[in-house]
């Protein structure tokens, strides 16, 4: 016989954590918020512009000793930090000035690589990236372009597929989402770069899928319960998408983890945001969404004369209609 | 939603053999690709730098620069076309390069018209239809002309210079001899350089960095040497840098520039590496004529605005070819030598964003990610035949089936597999068996109501296949986006999730559907354990 992680038939008042789960998330965003502003992002090369360099070593260098050779060089102030393993240090520089001078990049280049093959035998360079101030702005640009115009993208989505307050509820979730994945990148002060702005918008993807799913349920027994009281409505509907919500986290949690520990160390901001993204994304579309419809006084009664009036497709519309005329019998 | 007509389970089924012939060479050595017949698909996936190891190398030109040296030539022609007018040379004063225009004085107020005339000649309209002129002539003052360049006539200029900067890149990386470099122009201004697999990134960033502009000039033999280490030259004469360090006063004027090159190699004189040019018929006797004019002075050879030597003419040079000497080793002989055979550069790039990747780098990725992406798979599999038995392996198939598709699309359509779209991959297997856990789970919520077999498994695909439709139309629009903005391995990242997203509808609805509904026919099974 297969088995459940969620037994049938739950019946958990989300409804009336509201206002904890409300708190919380107030909570959450103004911490990550003061985090942002406070300690900021650990940008990477993408963003700040400068050198990276990736190097290998044999066995693991003290960080003090190789900070101080790269400081002798006379090549800016140097940071370094373990990549993966202690092994791989990544040593991130400024890029000297004039920029786009790329003979003055390269010998900053060969002078950092034979200072490590001096001191450290066996030494390999796996990887060197240079981002100039100008090209770095343009991904900044690019990348908040991307994020703002999927939220638009994702809000007159719903709208035009459900009614504007699912669009509302779900745009104000995904806000949240992202500024908790920020909040999370200022306080562990991961790397912040190209990959991760892909992570949020996946996370966008994924938190959506659950709220997608949740209110299409809310809509389905708005249409099937008209007379219900909506907290219970939510209430309901919440539960009944819950076994959904519960397995497809822990498989999309599954490859995550998968990932983050057996994948490629490049990708582990990348991967450490998805993971915390995905659970920040089911709790704010369990506990913070679909309560937030109550909030906005929406009503099963009210909703049906909205989707008579006119929002949404005409075959809504119409099937609006019918039910309406059910109802009233 | 249950019932299947012929014609559909065949088309399922034959869109399934396309894809998995697709996914097929991906599997094998690319030498054994490469012997297949040609009837079957032997197209392998493109991998990315960041997997296969390489330099991806972002250049742009400055549109400035293109506007000086259109300037330049402007003001060399306008000096020519003024002496040579059709009545008699027109006498002008004063001839200046200032805020992005030339301008120059008639002596004679008589002559404004005819210097106009003159001008307006040497203008050319921009594209075929437009009426609009690559320089525009006005007078100011009564008598002072000015020639400005046209917005409209320095962006086709640019475009002119950026088409054969990227053909003369091309010319130059191919002398490396590096294998399928990628030279794409991007914009207005920019060329992105992408070479996989090079052992030697610096020779090929110092290649592209250099504008590689030869000329031939005088030196100053009267300029005074006190002056000269002051930085102050003779009208006439500007101080340039020695490459060996220093600095010597040369002529403005150049005798014959490196465009009429045919020929350049690197060789040995006295045991000394040294570069050998040869001259196309028109530079040779212009060389001659001029080394001839000049036997007995010191000549300077200059490049990009540095003088590489300055050797003293000791007899004209009839035959068209000389010899660079100069503090060369093996390396930048060679170096010059592919740098003048390819060209010069009609304006000067920039490295403004570099990234290389070592091949071990790549390979330590590649297997990961493919570990990653095994384990994923074999764990929610597993999860997904636990938690719901005979539909669980139903989903498990289309798992595997959609992994395969993926693969095949990507091969087929050539798009390129990046580090992020690995992970993109991987996240793909752990949210495409969403689509089943929505239907599996309206199938146990019908089954609970009391609705017989048929009847919860038709209601369950028919309520989530609405709900599979938005939560994936959704998706797409946001891996879209990210596709538009994303930049390099996002893009790839992009690139598999929306594939990804398409081809788990297909296989873990419908093919699962089709599956689901062979098994009710053949069996009519009365209880169903999910």
């Amino acid at each position: 016989m297969p088995m459940k992680f969620v037994p049938d038939n739950t019946n958990i008042p989300f409804v009336s954590f509201r206002f904890i789960a409300f708190g919380l998330t107030l909570l959450l965003t103004l911490g990550s918020l003061a985090l942002l502003a406070t300690r900021g992002l650990n940008l990477g090369v993408d963003f700040r512009g400068g050198l990276t360099i990736e190097s290998e070593f044999k066995t693991a260098p003290k960080l003090d000793e190789l900070r101080s050779q790269m400081d002798e060089l006379g090549v800016g102030q140097s940071a370094l930090t373990e990549f993966g393993s202690p092994r791989n240090i990544l040593i991130r520089l400024p890029l000297p000035e004039p920029q786009g001078d790329d003979a003055a990049v390269q010998k900053v280049v060969a002078k950092v690589s034979s200072e490590l093959k001096d001191n450290y035998p066996g030494v390999t360079i796996r990887r060197v990236e240079s981002v100039s101030g100008k090209v770095s702005g343009e991904l900044i640009q690019k990348g908040i372009t991307a994020v703002l115009l999927s939220m638009l993208a994702v809000a007159v989505f719903t709208w035009f597929r459900f009614e504007w307050y699912f669009g509302i509820s779900t745009v104000v979730a995904l806000i949240h989402d992202i500024i908790v994945t920020l909040g999370f990148f200022a306080l562990t002060q991961l790397e912040f770069d190209l990959n991760v702005i892909a992570a949020i918008l996946t996370i966008v993807g994924y938190s959506l899928n659950d709220k997608v799913v949740i209110d299409d349920r809310i809509r389905e027994n708005m249409r099937k319960f008209r007379k219900m009281d909506m907290g219970s409505l939510i209430d309901q509907s919440v539960n009944e998408t819950l076994p959904r919500t519960v397995m497809t986290t822990v498989t999309i949690l599954i490859a995550l983890l998968v990932l983050l520990f057996l994948g490629p160390d490049v990708i582990f901001g990348f991967t450490a945001a998805m993971v915390l993204g995905i659970f920040v994304g089911t709790y704010s579309s369990v506990f913070v969404s679909s309560s937030l419809l109550l909030t906005m006084g929406v009503t099963p009664d009210k909703a049906a004369a909205d989707a008579i009036r006119g929002e949404g497709t005409a075959e809504e519309r119409a099937k609006a209609r019918k039910a309406a005329e059910r109802g009233r019998v | 939603m249950l019932d299947f007509p012929r014609w559909k389970i065949w088309m399922t089924l034959a869109t399934l053999l396309v894809g998995t012939l697709f996914a097929v060479p991906n599997f094998f050595p690319a030498e054994t690709v490469a012997n297949w017949p040609a009837f079957v698909p032997r197209q392998q996936m493109n991998l990315g730098l960041d997997l296969r190891g390489g330099s991806h190398i972002l250049l742009e030109a400055d549109a400035s620069d293109v506007r000086k040296s259109r300037l330049e030539t402007l003001e060399e022609i306008a000096r020519t076309e003024l002496r040579q007018a059709d009545d008699g040379a027109i006498p002008f004063l004063d001839m200046s390069m200032r805020d992005g225009a030339i301008s120059f004085t008639v002596r004679n107020p008589t002559d404004v018209d005819r210097a106009v005339e003159a001008m307006r000649a040497i203008s050319r309209p921009v594209g075929q239809l437009s009426a609009t002129r690559d320089v525009d002539v006005s007078v100011v003052d009564g008598n002072r002309v000015v020639l400005r360049p046209t917005d409209a006539g320095i962006a086709a200029e640019t475009d002119a210079a950026m088409k054969q900067a990227v053909e003369v890149i091309r010319r130059r990386i191919d002398e490396l001899g590096t294998r399928e470099p990628t030279i794409i122009r991007q914009g207005d201004t920019r060329i992105v350089v992408q070479v996989p697999g090079l052992q030697n990134p610096e020779a090929l960033k110092s290649l592209l960095g250099k504008t590689a502009k030869l000329e031939f000039r005088l030196v100053d033999v009267d300029a005074d040497p006190a002056q000269v280490a002051q930085g102050r030259a003779p009208p006439g004469s500007q101080v340039l840098p020695m490459v060996e360090g220093g600095a010597i006063a040369v002529k403005r004027r150049v005798l014959i520039s490196g465009d009429q090159l045919v020929d350049s190699q690197p060789t040995f004189q006295d045991g000394m590496p040294v570069v050998s040019f040869r001259f196309d018929s028109v530079g040779g006797k212009r060389f001659a004529k001029a080394t001839q004019e000049n036997t007995g002075k010191p000549f300077a050879i200059v490049l990009d605005g540095k003088v590489i030597s300055a050797p003293r003419i000791n007899e004209p040079i009839l035959g068209g070819s000389g010899i660079i000497s100069g503090n060369f080793t093996t390396e930048s002989a060679n170096e010059l030598a592919i740098l003048l055979r390819s060209g010069k550069l009609p304006v000067a790039l920039k490295v403004i964003e570099e990234r290389t990747i070592g091949p071990d780098l790549g390979a330590d990725s590649i297997r990961a990610g493919t570990l990653a992406a095994i384990v994923a798979t074999i764990a929610v599999a597993t999860l997904m035949i636990v938690t719901y038995g005979r539909f669980g392996v139903y989903a498990c198939i289309a798992l595997v089936l959609n992994v395969i598709l993926i693969l095949g699309v990507m091969s087929g359509i050539g798009a390129t597999l990046t580090l992020p779209g690995i992970a993109g991959l991987v996240l793909t297997i752990g949210a495409a068996v969403d689509a089943n856990v929505l239907i599996n789970e309206r199938i146990r919520e019908e089954q609970r109501k009391g609705r017989n077999v048929f009847n919860s498994v038709d209601t369950g695909f028919r309520e989530a296949t609405r709900t599979i439709w938005d939560a994936n139309s959704l998706n797409i629009i946001v891996a879209i986006i990210m596709f538009i903005f994303g930049t390099g391995p996002i893009k790839g990242f992009a690139v598999v999730l929306s594939i990804g997203i398409a081809t788990s509808v297909f296989t873990n609805v419908t093919v699962v559907r089709l599956m689901v509904s062979n098994w009710l026919v053949r069996t009519r099974p009365t209880a169903l354990h999910i």
